[in-house]
């Protein structure tokens, strides 16, 4: 069966060894020297650039001064998060990450799983491969390549959303599409389909090409017709790698993305727009209310790790397949 | 009909007819949006700027002109960005991708002592973000704002990388690693001579995933040295270039430049100058990674890929 790559998994796969002795671990050290030349460094690296910044969250609790030593700083307790809680604009942001989430992770599935299969029933290997290569040529796209492709055809004057949708008639005049907030959500989820359906497909289109093969012949014995091979034996089939990426994903609920937000942001669509990371950019970079944004930043962490979990242990119970 | 029944190929029913005509109308469908845009932008390009004002320009150019490319290039700012553009590309993916191939074949060895230390330390990360703030202020503590190496140092490694490489080279048949160790070999001889040349698809792979990163990156540029103009990027600068003109319809903001001895006035608009440099930093990615796709397909999954 195709995985998809999942590091946490890793994690299981390298077991426990017995433990060491003190001496024991030092002689070994010695002995596979080149191997901790080969990390050290780079564990270095990772703790000054990926552990080091994580003390920066006492800055949540304080009133953080910059200019100020950290035993000079003044804490404050759980303030900016009660803050952020009681604060209109960030409930409203809130909203906006967790839809703008949800519609890309709905999306994101129902799409690549749709692609995959389809892919997998062409019978034209050419034609099949050529489709494949140009669906994976937008995931290569910067966002603001993408970004810049979606505002042209979105433009009210010569777009071709708007061209084709007023020339058959579904709508009369053309319409502000980046202008009205409540198309927003729809804009980003269609941006993120348009770049990565072709991406995400890969994996699934991996797992069904792993699928025995004899399961079809005897379906095909029974007389299946297409539809009812990909309902009752493909789509089965790849629930194993679904429910994997479902569990990855959901740990990065509050992630919606932050550069098609930015770039297609605009003062008339900013309310639906605007998503936590964008608050954290502008509280943080913009206004250097360093302590609020650290606040909403870890909010943000510590939620995607208990997502994280949960889905894990609710998979686990539920008999599915786990991360970890 | 005859050209849908060639790209059918074999069938048995009328039920398979109908599914097979329908798929491959989808298909093309769907290569028609993910080209479209493309073409669109390449042909407006190509297109004289003021002609492209009136609208209504397909797929092809209407007025052919190479001016808005000439209008790019004369421009030293964006060489400038194209080569900062050219050098964290480089460079970070030469740095990137050793990086990970020498954490990713540690904690391939299964007697390396720190092995699992490593590989959790690795992982935990991807989950445990300390956040744009905390990262900014170290980044400015170590001095890396308003420095070329904001670039490379802080994005080295990623953890997704490692995982890729590792389990490709987990398929190394551990004899040649044995039989080297008899030999004498010691770990970086093993890593140089065995490990390396054997997972040339997968260094492959891990080298495209860098080097499109660093390529399209323009988020650093931005929050760290967009002061900078030494320093800009040319995502950069089309990012400039699309919240420039957002807003204003295409017909203002025109700008008249002579051109050449001639005298021939040749103008350019914000939406012509965005299109030439859309395709210019779109495609040298759009020509590589068609070469890569077997690979890159492969880096994607572990376990019996049949074909």
């Amino acid at each position: 069966m195709a995985q998809p790559v999942n590091p946490l998994a890793e994690v299981g796969k390298s077991k426990k060894g017995k433990r060491l002795s003190p001496k024991e671990f030092f002689r070994k050290c010695r002995e596979q020297k080149e191997l901790l030349w080969m990390t050290i460094p780079f564990l270095i690296w990772l703790f000054i650039f990926k552990y080091l910044p994580l003390t920066g969250w006492t800055m949540a609790f304080q009133n953080f001064r910059p200019a100020l030593s950290t035993f000079e700083q003044e804490w404050v307790g759980f303030e900016h998060f009660q803050f952020l809680f009681k604060d209109a604009r960030f409930l409203e942001i809130l909203r906006n990450t967790l839809a703008m989430s949800f519609i890309n992770l709905i999306l994101g599935f129902v799409t690549a799983i749709a692609l995959a299969i389809l892919l997998n029933e062409i019978r034209n290997l050419a034609f099949k491969r050529v489709v494949q290569t140009i669906s994976y040529m937008p995931h290569f796209l910067s966002w603001v390549v993408v970004a810049g492709l979606v505002a042209t055809a979105l433009s009210i004057e010569d777009g071709i959303i708007n061209t084709l949708l007023v020339g058959v008639g579904i709508i009369d005049e053309p319409i502000v599409w980046l202008g009205v907030g409540k198309y927003f959500w729809g804009i980003i989820g269609a941006s993120d389909v348009w770049k990565n359906v072709g991406w995400n497909s890969i994996i699934y289109l991996a797992a069904i090409t792993s699928i025995d093969q004899e399961q079809y012949e005897a379906a095909e014995i029974d007389g299946a017709t297409r539809l009812q091979k990909i309902r009752y034996i493909t789509l089965p089939g790849i629930r194993p790698v679904f429910i994997i990426l479902l569990i990855m994903n959901i740990g990065y609920v509050l992630e919606s993305g932050f550069e098609a937000q930015y770039l297609l942001m605009n003062p008339l669509n900013r309310d639906f727009a605007e998503n936590l990371d964008i608050f954290v950019l502008r509280y943080g970079i913009s206004m250097a209310n360093f302590s609020l944004a650290t606040a909403a930043g870890m909010f943000k962490t510590v939620v995607s790790i208990i997502f994280l979990f949960t889905a894990n242990k609710i998979a686990g119970k539920l008999g599915e397949s786990r991360l970890f | 009909m005859d050209f849908l029944r060639k790209l059918a190929g074999k069938r048995r029913g009328i039920d398979d007819l109908v599914f097979d005509s329908v798929n491959i109308v989808l298909m093309i469908l769907l290569v028609i949006v993910m080209l479209y845009p493309m073409l669109n932008t390449l042909a407006i390009s190509f297109n004289e700027a003021t002609d492209t004002v009136r609208g209504g320009i397909g797929i092809f150019p209407r007025s052919f002109t190479t001016y808005n490319y000439a209008h790019v290039f004369e421009n030293a700012q964006i060489l400038r960005a194209g080569l900062t553009s050219i050098l964290r590309t480089v460079i970070g993916t030469a740095t990137g991708v050793f990086a990970s191939a020498c954490v990713a074949y540690a904690i391939s060895r299964e007697h390396f002592v720190l092995r699992r230390f490593t590989t959790l330390a690795f992982v935990l990360t991807m989950y445990m973000n300390p956040g744009l703030i905390p990262t900014y202020l170290l980044h400015r503590d170590l001095g890396l704002i308003g420095s070329f190496w904001i670039y490379i140092i802080p994005s080295l490694i990623g953890v997704f990388n490692i995982i890729v490489i590792r389990s490709f080279m987990d398929n190394v048949p551990k004899s040649l690693f044995e039989s080297a160790q008899m030999d004498g070999a010691g770990e970086f001889v093993q890593f140089f001579k065995i490990a390396l040349p054997l997972s040339i698809p997968v260094i492959a792979t891990v080298s495209l995933f860098i080097a499109v990163g660093q390529w399209n990156q323009w988020f650093d540029v931005f929050i760290y040295n967009s002061s900078i103009p030494e320093l800009s990027t040319l995502q950069y600068e089309l990012m400039k270039v699309l919240s420039s003109s957002a807003f204003q319809s295409s017909g203002d903001a025109q700008s008249q430049i002579q051109a050449g001895a001639a005298g021939i006035v040749e103008t350019v608009t914000p939406q012509s100058v965005r299109a030439a440099m859309t395709i210019v930093v779109s495609v040298p990615i759009i020509c590589v990674y068609p070469f890569l796709q077997k690979y890159f397909v492969k880096g994607l999954t572990i376990g019996g890929v049949k074909g």
